[in-house]
């Protein structure tokens, strides 16, 4: 049962980095509404709310600083999320 | 409670961490389940949708997302300034996270309160006349939304909790695990809002 | 393993007495040992009144038409049966009775990681099975929806819904709290020593369970909250009228309860390899393969779900992928039942109740198991979907599977939980008249299923009759064996002869501390040195 001190600080200055990058992609997802991409729209607006999260479980959430288990773990979980939501649209998809 | 000594290396902190990731998980997984209803109505009703989206504010939903975003980065400072011992920055980083939070609560308040003032909500006659898809849409945004609004209620509760424990010194630059714990919910209220965001406001 | 045994100046845990005197020490405590007993005796309660409910569904089955009760009645006493069997009795079960009793103590820890989380697991479990259970007597009649609560009669009946809805909404949290607290405690307090592959098996197998626990149980708490919405505000999200899919419902409900069985059945099989390398005599044959196979199982488990639905109007894809995982889904279990049976091989066996118990679940859960394998495949799910056949099925492979191994554990650990031996010879009467009475009742329905006698039915045509009487006749023997067994435990939980620490020979932790523990199960965190099952 060790006390483990967390020995790494993470600097103000990355957040604001952070930050200022999460701004970003999210005034663009705004803008990018605004051009029809068609069947594209919904994926794209995703993989920046992807892209954004990645960013918040990394450096916000400290997973990159973090004992690599904890990283398996909440990849796990996606992934079983995303499989399951996959098997769903088995049904949807070909009725 | 028992009174046998519980004893005191029992402290551990990366335990309860896993403990809290683990807690997060399931609320993962709580909003997987309406988002794979999101996923299937969405994909069953593109147009109505589409077209019940309009009726969302995008600014306000836009600004609800930085509220938050900003809101993130405060509440994850205060760990790095408790950590330099710094306890007036903690608590002045985690007062405006609460207050970030209190302004997007006003926001959604307002948000609501017009829909509904125009007749817009689960089981209204208006909502009746309405194509399927847009009473699915609108079922979709206020139990999605009330179920997130709830956890934002729950984490400034737990954040407000922490505020006063380091106020009382008991989270302290040696011992700031609950920091970090609160901090981590809030980054999956944070998350969630990350997703329903794109999903309600931006699919005009 | 450490061989020291635990010292006997200490008192047990059955008398510690701390802040809290009487019945306070006893709801009030952290001890995982007490909290493990609370759940066992509300367990034993809620167990008797679903028994009782299921006895009096089979005497309304002995003969065609009304028997003692009317439909609307026979419908509400399926639905309280299911809920409390289901919900109260088997998910939580074994983990909580023996996950939180041993797990600890099988690792070599004073504890699990978050004790009064514990404790107020067990607090929201009586909270939930009393909003679940007050549905019967408050409002417009007891719910009559079958434990499923599938829309859109969920939401259409005018029984009274809510209270059982938010009730097993309410255990789920209980369900979560303790799958949160077991990962933890395996991840943080195995004692020195104790790798992950010097685990032994009932632990592995908790750990498995509880990462379903926390996984799978927050999609049908989300998905009930869906139903409350819908009784109460009409959100749609079911509603055909209103643009929703009922098969959307069945999706999300079983996509949880499919992994709840995996819940049920893994800590079942974690029970298995315990007692059978104990009276074997003889180390387990393919510890790994039992490990893997045990999460290959809580992993796989996920994906199987559309196999309750295959004539729900699922596409064609979505039928034929459920079908093959459910296939394989079936090969990490037959992998374990080998591995058991082949660590009998050439064993010198002690045969004593655990041990017999053991050997009745190899049969009725290859019973269940094969009859699962059957209405894994499509086409013969179209016959025998929501036939007799299914409730044949389930009550071989959960009570059969679930059931036995907690009686089995029951009686392998109970000199150590109580410090008392039970009557070896009433234990074994009992065995054998409820195995006899289980079988009598279960596998003609295996028959009516085949032959088209309908689930959920109070009446039947003529031509069901016989082996309906021949059915009801074994629930009533399978009952008696019941009381035989409870009040054999029960007498020698207080008057039985006092146990020794190691009663069976066995060579896991719990064997090495004193019969009944004292609260704090080690004076000293031993040092694991060997494997477990080392009995070469």
């Amino acid at each position: 049962m060790e006390k483990e001190q967390r020995p790494h600080i993470v600097r103000y200055q990355t957040y604001v980095y952070v930050l200022i990058a999460l701004l970003l992609m999210t005034f663009t997802s705004v803008a990018v509404t605004h051009i029809n991409l068609g069947p594209y729209t919904v994926s794209t607006a995703l993989i920046l709310a992807a892209i954004k999260s990645t960013l918040v479980l990394l450096i916000f959430m400290h997973l990159k600083f973090d004992k690599k288990f904890y990283g398996y773990m909440v990849a796990s979980v996606f992934l079983l999320f995303f499989c399951v939501i996959t098997i769903t649209f088995l049904d949807y998809l070909y009725r | 409670m028992n009174n046998h000594v519980h004893i005191d290396e029992h402290r551990d902190d990366e335990g309860a961490k896993t403990g809290m990731w683990i807690f997060i998980f399931t609320e993962i997984l709580l909003f997987g389940g309406l988002f794979i209803v999101y996923s299937v109505y969405r994909y069953l009703n593109p147009l109505a949708f589409h077209l019940a989206a309009h009726e969302l504010s995008t600014f306000i939903g836009t600004l609800n997302t930085v509220i938050l975003l900003v809101s993130s980065m405060t509440i994850a400072m205060s760990i790095t300034a408790i950590q330099y011992k710094n306890k007036k920055l903690t608590l002045i980083l985690m007062g405006i996270t609460l207050l970030l939070a209190f302004i997007f609560l006003v926001n959604k308040y307002f948000e609501w309160s017009g829909k509904i003032s125009h007749g817009i909500y689960p089981g209204s006659e208006i909502l009746q006349e309405a194509s399927r898809g847009e009473i699915l849409f609108f079922g979709l945004y206020y139990a999605m939304t009330g179920l997130h609004a709830l956890h934002i209620i729950i984490g400034m509760a737990f954040i407000g909790y922490v505020m006063r424990m380091v106020a009382k010194n008991e989270v302290r630059h040696d011992n700031f695990i609950l920091l970090e714990n609160s901090g981590l919910y809030w980054h999956l209220v944070d998350l969630i809002w990350i997703f329903l965001f794109p999903l309600f406001y931006l699919i005009t | 393993m450490s061989d020291t045994v635990q010292q006997h100046n200490q008192k047990s845990y059955l008398e510690y007495q701390g802040r809290f005197k009487g019945l306070f020490a006893w709801i009030f405590s952290t001890d995982h040992k007490r909290i493990g007993l609370l759940y066992l005796y509300s367990m034993l309660v809620l167990f008797s009144v679903a028994a009782i409910i299921g006895l009096l569904m089979k005497i309304e089955l002995i003969a065609p038409g009304k028997t003692i009760m009317d439909a609307q009645t026979y419908n509400s006493f399926f639905t309280l049966h299911g809920i409390t069997m289901i919900f109260l009795i088997v998910v939580p079960g074994l983990p909580a009775v023996f996950g939180n009793f041993f797990l600890p103590i099988m690792i070599g820890a004073k504890d699990v990681a978050f004790p009064k989380l514990n404790l107020l697991s067990w607090w929201i479990y009586i909270l939930g099975a009393l909003i679940a259970l007050s549905a019967q007597f408050l409002g417009d009649g007891p719910p009559d929806t079958g434990w499923t609560f599938y829309a859109p009669y969920s939401f259409r009946t005018g029984t009274n819904m809510l209270p059982a809805v938010t009730g097993a909404f309410i255990l789920g949290f209980s369900s979560i709290a303790t799958g949160l607290n077991f990962i933890v405690t395996i991840h943080r307090m195995r004692a020195p020593g104790m790798s992950w592959m010097k685990m032994p098996l009932f632990p592995w197998a908790l750990y498995g369970t509880a990462w379903i626990q926390v996984l799978a149980t927050p999609i049908v708490g989300v998905t009930l909250l869906m139903i409350v919405l819908e009784r109460t505000m009409q959100i749609g999200f079911f509603d055909p009228a209103l643009g929703g899919d009922p098969i959307l419902y069945q999706h999300l409900f079983w996509i949880y309860s499919h992994p709840a069985v995996y819940i049920m059945i893994l800590p079942a099989m974690g029970v298995i390899s315990e007692i059978i390398p104990t009276f074997a005599r003889k180390t387990i044959f393919g510890y790994k393969a039992i490990v893997v196979s045990t999460l290959a199982i809580a992993f796989v488990g996920y994906f199987v779900w559309g196999h309750h639905m295959f004539t729900s109007g699922m596409s064609g894809t979505a039928l034929y992928t459920f079908s093959i995982l459910t296939f394989f889904v079936a090969i990490p279990s037959a992998i374990k039942i080998f591995n058991w049976v082949a660590t009998l091989h050439k064993a010198s066996i002690d045969i004593q109740t655990p041990f017999l118990w053991a050997l009745c679940f190899l049969f009725v859960f290859m019973i269940g198991g094969l009859s699962g394998m059957v209405l894994g495949a499509l086409s013969a799910n179209v016959h025998l979907h929501d036939t007799a056949f299914v409730v044949a099925h389930f009550h071989f492979i959960v009570f059969g599977g679930t059931g036995f191994a907690f009686f089995g554990a029951l009686h392998y650990w109970f000199p150590k939980m109580f410090g008392r031996m039970y009557d070896k010879g009433w234990a074994n009467i009992g065995l054998a008249v409820f195995f006899t009475g289980f079988n009598t009742l279960y596998l003609p329905m295996f028959y009516l299923g085949m032959i088209g006698m309908p689930r959920r039915y109070y009446d039947y045509v003529e031509e069901f009759h016989g082996p309906n009487i021949v059915s009801s006749f074994g629930a009533m023997l399978m009952i008696a064996g019941l009381i035989i067994i409870i009040t054999n435990l029960v007498r020698s939980a207080r008057k039985g002869e006092k146990a020794v620490a190691d009663p069976w020979l066995g060579k896991t932790l719990e064997w090495t501390i004193s019969s009944p523990p004292s609260l704090e199960n080690f004076e000293e965190i031993p040092l694991v040195t060997k494997a477990p099952y080392n009995y070469e």
